[in-house]
């Protein structure tokens, strides 16, 4: 997919660039490749809807930030996309989500691979009690990879493109929880990417860092748009219109708004959506 | 008082309190072990003294005084003691005069009225037999073959008699490796050839094989008789030669007896020896206790095959119940789904720990020994019937059933161990595509492994200080036979094993002589208790280095 994705944007800048940029030209949606169709999602935890008739397309190679209080369904509809939400027993879900055209819910769906295709870094830091290098090579090793050379060079190109490499090279064969919580969450962005996923979900991937390791989160985040099509959930308004190019704001359950951030953080059209993000509730 | 109360101070009290009773309770039992038992071996002084009863009758005793006692002096007229008037307490002394063979009572009281002052004669010999108990006397002279050769008036009386005890030691030596060793090789080479006999008859043959068959074994046994023949020879040889030397003693009441050198396994004089030779026999007797068989129905020797099989029976225990115990575990968090059936099953394995051990005793034996081993035997050592081989108690059901025993144990820690486990680590492995079972045994269950630890180290203490269901699956007082050797297979899990908690059962209560066992109790329950100790601290330590290995990122 990654091979054949035809450049449609009309500007390409860094979206730190962007948000000191007023006068820059809005994204439109209308111009992007849609990587992820959502028809119609609705998600129950027994009796209770916690996904109300969802509605979205998200574009790729863009990242895509899901806002909103909590409890308010962001979180359950990013699990949808690699379908965490199956280890649920609970979870019921009706409507379609289409990836590159095709149901992801579909009954001869491979989840592995699925998974192998969308990957996840979650909110707490999650590395494996194994070295920096395991953590890194596991994906490939699920995969049968065991070539010494191939392994390597994937770690050393993951650890760069997680901008981990420089603190870490040193030190490969050490136990991943000797490292700090922002390294960790680096080396789980670089367990990601290893296995060269198309989309990365990312649940609130800096809400238990410090500043700076956010900081260092957002850059790559930057980074990585550029290969991948990336989602993230926030429950923090300026991170989310520091690192996207679009956002959906949801409300128990509902998709409210979804557009692309400029607008939806300047000009929002519901009333709700300008509450929320003015700070009047949530 | 109120303020008091409020203050907390009776919580810390009462808190503390019960800390230093748990601790006072500890030290006092193991002190007490540990001084009782390590006591025994130091060698203790002869002391040689006259008694004058009140008809006036003389009588010399010497022995080593085990302890002193004093008692009202009403409870000995009671006895039928004659004790003067006028006297309310008197003590007694309990000598181990040892000469069980010439005077019939290894141990006996004796009271302090009319006795004379102790002497402690230089050359007062204790002497260890291999039968009858210690002996007890002053030398008179060594003979070899009948003529006297020294008197401990010469000055090499010591070292000629210490030449002679060492030759008769290596003799026996030699005997015991020969009668153990090649014609213990050779029964078992006698006992195949029988069972290949009894097999051919089982097995229907046609006339040619029979024949040919019965020669090969007519053959072998030839063979096997010829080379016990020769042994037969070189054994008798050496049993003529170890009736050589004689040693004559003299007891305390003037007698004299004659001792073969060939039943002597020690002879030290410790009234004439320093402190630092005393450490040294010491050292010499602690280490025979612990790596020499017992002698004479377990109250003398050591205690070697008793450890030796309570080290096995624990291993080969742990070896069944840790992967049985864990797969159970895993199913039950990670695979069964969590309803009532599941409860049900936890909550009976959680009570099976509470069953009273005999009861798996009870169990082990209709179940393990006569089911199972009966049915073993029937399937596979027909031959060998009706001496049954797995169908009688022995290692395997002895540990089989240690480790049903232990089983809830481990089930319970390894659940635990899995229950802990952050659920983000297993959805970071399923977020890569991992399927459940991958992420089960490269993620989960490492980190498990140090909960997996926890549970076997309490098995393992669980397990070794067991006696009561052993007693009917597999421990017996005395074992001919270590449950390994150089003999194929190795290991014998069929055979029959000694065990240290029945050991002190066996001495403290089933044996002869209670004053002789009762060191020797407490020096096997201090052996037990070190052994478990060890056994746990390696466990602990091997979890200690899983749990640097594993360190989890959310403690």
């Amino acid at each position: 997919m990654n091979s054949q994705a035809s450049e449609t944007t009309n500007i390409s800048i860094s979206a730190s660039q962007a948000r000191d940029n007023s006068d820059r030209m809005p994204m439109r949606m209308e111009d992007e490749k849609i990587k992820i169709h959502v028809n119609d999602l609705n998600l129950y935890y027994g009796n209770d809807q916690a996904l109300k008739g969802i509605n979205m397309l998200i574009p790729e190679k863009r990242v895509t930030a899901f806002i909103g209080p909590s409890g308010c369904g962001k979180s359950t509809l990013l699990r949808c996309f690699n379908r965490m939400n199956d280890l649920v027993d609970i979870c019921r879900i009706e409507g379609q989500i289409l990836m590159d055209g095709e149901n992801i819910y579909d009954r001869n769906v491979d989840v592995a691979e699925l998974r192998r295709n969308v990957g996840m870094v979650f909110q707490k830091p999650n590395p494996f009690p194994k070295s920096i290098y395991e953590n890194v090579a596991y994906g490939l090793r699920l995969q049968g990879v065991n070539s010494k050379r191939v392994l390597d060079e994937v770690v050393e190109r993951s650890l760069r493109a997680a901008a981990l490499w420089d603190e870490v090279k040193d030190r490969l064969d050490d136990n991943a929880f000797g490292m700090s919580g922002g390294q960790q969450q680096r080396l789980v962005i670089a367990r990601a990417v290893a296995i060269e996923p198309e989309v990365i979900l990312l649940d609130e991937p800096a809400s238990a860092l410090d500043p700076i390791s956010t900081l260092k989160i957002e850059e790559l985040i930057n980074e990585l748009k550029n290969e991948y099509t990336i989602v993230i959930v926030t429950h923090n308004m300026q991170q989310a219109a520091r690192v996207s190019d679009y956002t959906a704001f949801m409300y128990m359950g509902d998709l409210i708004e979804f557009g692309d951030t400029d607008t939806l953080f300047t000009k929002p059209e519901k009333q709700q959506t300008e509450d929320y993000i003015t700070g009047r509730y949530g | 008082m109120k303020a008091w109360f409020k203050s907390g101070s009776p919580w810390i009290w009462l808190n503390g309190g019960a800390v230093a009773f748990c601790m006072i309770m500890v030290v006092g039992l193991i002190g007490l072990i540990a001084v009782r038992g390590f006591g025994h071996f130091w060698p203790a002084d002869i002391a040689k003294v006259e008694i004058i009863d009140a008809n006036g009758n003389r009588q010399v005793v010497m022995g080593e005084i085990v302890r002193p006692q004093t008692i009202t002096a009403a409870v000995a007229r009671d006895g039928g003691h004659h004790i003067p008037e006028g006297v309310d307490l008197i003590t007694r002394y309990l000598f181990k005069q040892g000469n069980r063979d010439q005077t019939g009572n290894d141990f006996a009281w004796h009271f302090e009225t009319g006795m004379g002052e102790f002497q402690y004669p230089k050359d007062a010999f204790q002497i260890e037999r291999r039968e009858w108990g210690n002996f007890y006397g002053q030398p008179v002279s060594l003979s070899r073959e009948g003529n006297v050769i020294a008197t401990p008036n010469d000055a090499n009386f010591w070292s000629l008699l210490q030449e002679s005890i060492n030759r008769s030691l290596q003799i026996h030596r030699d005997i015991h490796r020969i009668e153990r060793g090649e014609i213990g090789r050779m029964n078992s080479e006698i006992e195949r050839l029988r069972l290949d006999g009894r097999r051919l008859e089982l097995s229907n043959p046609t006339a040619q094989q029979r024949a040919a068959e019965e020669a090969r074994i007519a053959a072998e046994r030839a063979r096997l008789d010829d080379e016990y023949a020769i042994l037969r020879v070189e054994l008798d040889a050496l049993y003529q030669s170890t009736r050589r030397d004689t040693l004559r003693m003299r007891m305390a009441d003037d007698r004299e007896v004659d001792l073969s050198l060939a039943a002597i396994v020690r002879i030290t004089a410790p009234n004439a020896m320093s402190v630092p030779q005393k450490m040294g026999q010491y050292v010499e007797r602690l280490w025979e206790f612990l790596t020499t068989p017992p002698r004479e129905a377990n109250t003398e020797g050591g205690i070697f095959p008793a450890i030796f099989g309570t080290v096995t029976m624990v291993f080969v225990m742990s070896i069944i119940v840790t992967p049985f115990g864990i797969l159970a575990a895993i199913y039950l968090r990670e695979y069964a789904r969590q309803n009532l059936m599941t409860r049900i099953i936890r909550i009976s394995v959680y009570n099976l720990a509470g069953v009273p051990s005999i009861v798996y005793g009870v169990f082990g034996l209709g179940f393990f020994v006569y089911f199972l081993g009966g049915n073993i035997d029937r399937l596979f050592y027909e031959a060998a019937l009706p001496t049954p081989t797995f169908g009688t108690p022995g290692l395997i059901w002895a540990s089989l059933t240690l480790a049903l025993l232990t089983l809830p144990i481990v089930i319970v820690s390894t659940e635990e161990g899995l229950a802990r486990i952050p659920s983000t680590i297993r959805q970071g492995s399923l977020a890569l595509g991992a399927t459940k079972s991958e992420t089960l045994w490269k993620v989960i269950v490492p980190l498990a492994t140090p909960a997996m630890m926890t549970g076997l180290i309490l098995a393992i203490a669980r397990a070794a200080g067991e006696v009561a269901p052993l007693m009917l699956v597999g421990v017996v007082k005395l074992a001919p036979t270590l449950p390994v050797d150089g003999t194929f297979p190795f290991i014998h899990l069929d055979r029959k094993i000694m065990h240290l908690g029945f050991h002190i059962y066996d001495v403290g209560f089933q044996s002869p002589s209670a004053e002789a066992a009762r060191p020797l109790v407490y020096a096997t329950a201090l052996v037990l208790v070190i052994l478990i100790v060890i056994l746990n601290l390696t466990a602990i330590n091997i979890r200690n280095r899983l749990r640097e290995r594993y360190r989890s990122a959310s403690d």
